[in-house]
């Protein structure tokens, strides 16, 4: 029976579930932006992952390492594009 | 009669009006011809419904042919205006309209079919596939690509053609610089094509990195798949910014948002920066698959292997990741500082680091080796050199502030075309005639091929090479005339000669194409070229399972081991083979992009709506299909073997 039960599965589900309701608090409390941002980006990178690793099951066949150095490969790129568009239209303009 | 009017041209000439009879005289000849010869079932069946990779990649080569020929004459214009100077054979507005057009058209209708015909034709056979890993998709992505080229076609006699450029900078796309709708069908016909080549993109790196046939690695791909590989890579990180991008192009035209506006908290200059994060991953996405071409070819003319594999390998995937950041070299003079300037030009130089590995790769491989020159290897041993040439210019380009000379020159314009005439046309030609007997059973004539390669190489040359020259002087691009006294006169009148001399290379490889069909033997086998990788392996033409038993791999060159060295390709019994069906669904979706996409583009909303609802509804009908594929069972595949001369 325990093998049957997808406790990964249930556990992330209430995991999503509660940064969900975190990241809900920014709406209904009064705190600052930078803190409202800062949670944001936290939960909604935390989620990202964990619906990437417990629904869409990354990583879990053989070539899983293809799955997750495109992930990095796009991280990276995502970066050094946002970074550099900032330096050529904001910072060095 | 309000109503019609916005479908108008809005600046006619008796040209424009010659195309519409010509389009409609050629539209009635074919459906004519179709209802006349009974083969209306025939296109349905065999192309308008296929899932099969092959015809699929012969319908990218067809079009991608056409879309040479029409950006083709659009050069020739251009051309025949600038030959002499104050030449009245086009006002500016139709100069505008045909550079942009010519540009649109050969990057994104001509060179991304092209390199997806071959990905199409090639990718499967080269890893021991039976099809892409998702061979639906693959049909939508062309019916995709097709609605949109199509689309954007018909902008020259229905509502004008766009003009702003092929770059289409903001403030001049914009509504207040560009009123009539030539831009709305830019925006909108990429951006469906977009979409198409972005599904391509995705199912070609499925289709790599899971249908290898058994003991291929990652390591022993041959290396146009490798090239593939990178390039569909780079899609699917590159396209989506043109998507987004050419979306809020939409929206600020259609819907008055201010993404890109210069008022109201717009910035205009930020389509600069995301046309050119897209853009210029685009131009290695254009050039890895011909370097992949060339990369089969050499080898298999100078009878040996690739030198230095694995460097090829990790150029290109250094070249994936610079692509990337590079982007500001387009607008050096946009005015963002020294510093943002310093920073692209060294990444720009260390660019050309992993691509002259490549050239070295490939001379070394000719090294000593048993060269033939037949027409794809002269077309590779062309390419090295001016290609080169084009690439010490790019660095030249790359230097900050030496571009301040050098931008929107015809010195600028002389560069692109000398890395992407030898590099990707080149490339494509090569592969045409390399890959011809492959798919078509015959092969070209060696000697109009000859004839025609010569004249594509001498005309570029004389066509090109004066633009240097003219624009380190100072003739600025993109204007329409220039007057005699600044002595431009003579040099574009051998630009102009130069573009004659290639139009008719064009010609002669149409009619090599249709002599050889008249006039070549038949009777070629399988491996006519004595060629090295796995899509040699199987007979010609080749059966609609690829192959009747998956080959086992032991090196990249496994089809020259197993000629040379005894390795056994193809081992144990038949086995059913499980293959997909065909659907006309893929066919309607992209006819209805199409009608959206016109609708959209006349701000058409109820036809819009009632397409976008049909697209959705296509979806979900996908969604809830049960279709399992069909099975070719072992007797069939016995008698298929057979007829085609036998089991290996």
């Amino acid at each position: 029976m325990k093998e049957l039960f997808p406790a990964k599965q249930v556990m992330g589900f209430v995991a999503s579930l509660v940064l969900t309701l975190i990241a809900l608090l920014v709406v209904f409390t009064d705190m600052s932006y930078t803190a409202g941002m800062t949670i944001l980006l936290v939960t909604a990178f935390i989620q990202a992952t964990l619906q990437l690793v417990v629904f869409m099951h990354a990583g879990e066949t053989e070539d899983g390492w293809a799955i997750y150095s495109n992930i990095l490969f796009g991280i990276v790129i995502v970066v050094l594009s946002v970074l550099g568009t900032l330096l050529i239209l904001l910072w060095d303009m | 009669m309000e109503f019609f009017e916005r479908f108008a041209i809005p600046h006619p000439s008796p040209a424009i009006y010659a195309s519409m009879v010509a389009i409609a005289l050629v539209t009635i000849g074919i459906i004519a011809g179709l209802t006349y010869f009974k083969k209306w079932g025939y296109l349905w069946r065999e192309w308008l419904t296929t899932v099969d990779h092959k015809k699929i990649g012969i319908m990218y080569l067809i079009s991608a042919l056409l879309m040479l020929f029409r950006g083709g004459v659009d050069a020739i214009m251009m051309r025949a205006q600038l030959s002499v100077p104050d030449a009245e054979l086009l006002d500016a507005q139709h100069y505008n309209e045909i550079f942009t057009t010519h540009g649109v058209v050969m990057i994104i209708f001509m060179a991304m079919p092209f390199i997806f015909a071959f990905m199409n034709l090639l990718v499967p056979l080269q890893i021991g596939a039976r099809d892409v890993a998702f061979p639906r998709l693959n049909a939508l992505s062309f019916w995709l690509f097709f609605a949109g080229a199509m689309l954007f076609n018909i902008s020259f006699v229905i509502g004008g053609s766009p003009d702003a450029g092929w770059t289409s900078y903001f403030p001049l796309a914009g509504n207040d610089f560009s009123q009539h709708v030539g831009t709305n069908y830019y925006m909108i016909a990429i951006q469906i094509s977009g979409i198409g080549s972005l599904m391509t993109g995705i199912n070609m790196c499925t289709t790599i990195l899971k249908m290898r046939a058994p003991g291929m690695t990652l390591m022993k791909m041959p290396m146009f798949t490798w090239s593939a590989f990178i390039a569909n890579l780079i899609i699917v990180f590159a396209f989506p910014v043109l998507t987004v991008a050419l979306l809020m192009g939409t929206t600020d035209r259609l819907f008055a948002t201010n993404f890109f506006t210069s008022d109201n908290g717009g910035m205009d200059m930020l389509w600069a920066n995301f046309f050119w994060i897209w853009g210029h991953p685009e131009v290695y996405i254009l050039i890895l698959p011909a370097f992949g071409l060339y990369s089969e070819i050499i080898p298999t003319f100078s009878r040996r292997n690739l030198y230095g594999y694995k460097p090829m390998v990790w150029s290109m995937v250094l070249i994936s990741f610079l692509s990337f950041l590079v982007w500001t070299h387009h607008f050096f003079t946009m005015g963002q500082g020294a510093l943002t300037n310093s920073i692209f030009s060294i990444t720009t130089m260390a660019i050309a680091v992993p691509t002259g590995v490549k050239i070295f790769n490939w001379l070394f491989t000719m090294y000593k080796g048993k060269i033939r020159f037949t027409v794809p290897m002269l077309y590779s041993v062309a390419f090295i050199p001016l290609f080169t040439v084009g690439g010490v210019t790019g660095v030249m380009l790359a230097m900050s502030a030496a571009d301040y000379q050098y931008h929107n020159t015809m010195f600028l314009v002389a560069h692109f075309h000398n890395t992407i005439i030898p590099g990707v046309v080149f490339a494509m030609l090569a592969g045409l005639t390399y890959y011809w007997p492959k798919f078509f059973g015959f092969m070209l004539n060696e000697k109009i091929g000859k004839w025609a390669f010569w004249s594509l190489t001498i005309g570029f040359v004389l066509a090109f090479f004066p633009m240097y020259i003219t624009g380190l002087d100072g003739q600025a691009r993109r204007m329409y005339t220039y007057s005699e006294a600044t002595g431009f006169g003579p040099l574009n009148m051998v630009s102009f000669i130069g573009a004659a001399i290639m139009a008719i290379g064009f010609v002669l490889i149409l009619w090599n194409v249709f002599y050889s069909f008249k006039n070549s033997s038949r009777e070629i086998g399988s491996d006519p070229w004595d060629a090295r990788s796995l899509e040699w392996a199987t007979h010609t033409p080749i059966p609609e399972y690829n192959f009747a038993r998956l080959p086992h791999v032991n090196s990249s060159e496994a089809f020259w081991d197993a000629k040379m060295n005894g390795h056994q390709l193809f081992r144990g019994e038949y086995e059913e083979i499980h293959m997909p069906s065909s659907s006309g669904v893929p066919f309607i979706m992209g006819m209805i992009f199409f009608v959206a996409g016109f609708s959209f583009v006349f701000s058409l909303w109820i036809p819009a709506v009632i397409a976008l609802l049909g697209i959705f509804f296509c979806m979900a009908l996908r969604s809830f299909e049960k279709d399992d594929g069909y099975h070719i069972s072992v007797e069939e595949i016995k008698e298929t073997e057979r007829k085609l001369g036998g089991a290996k």
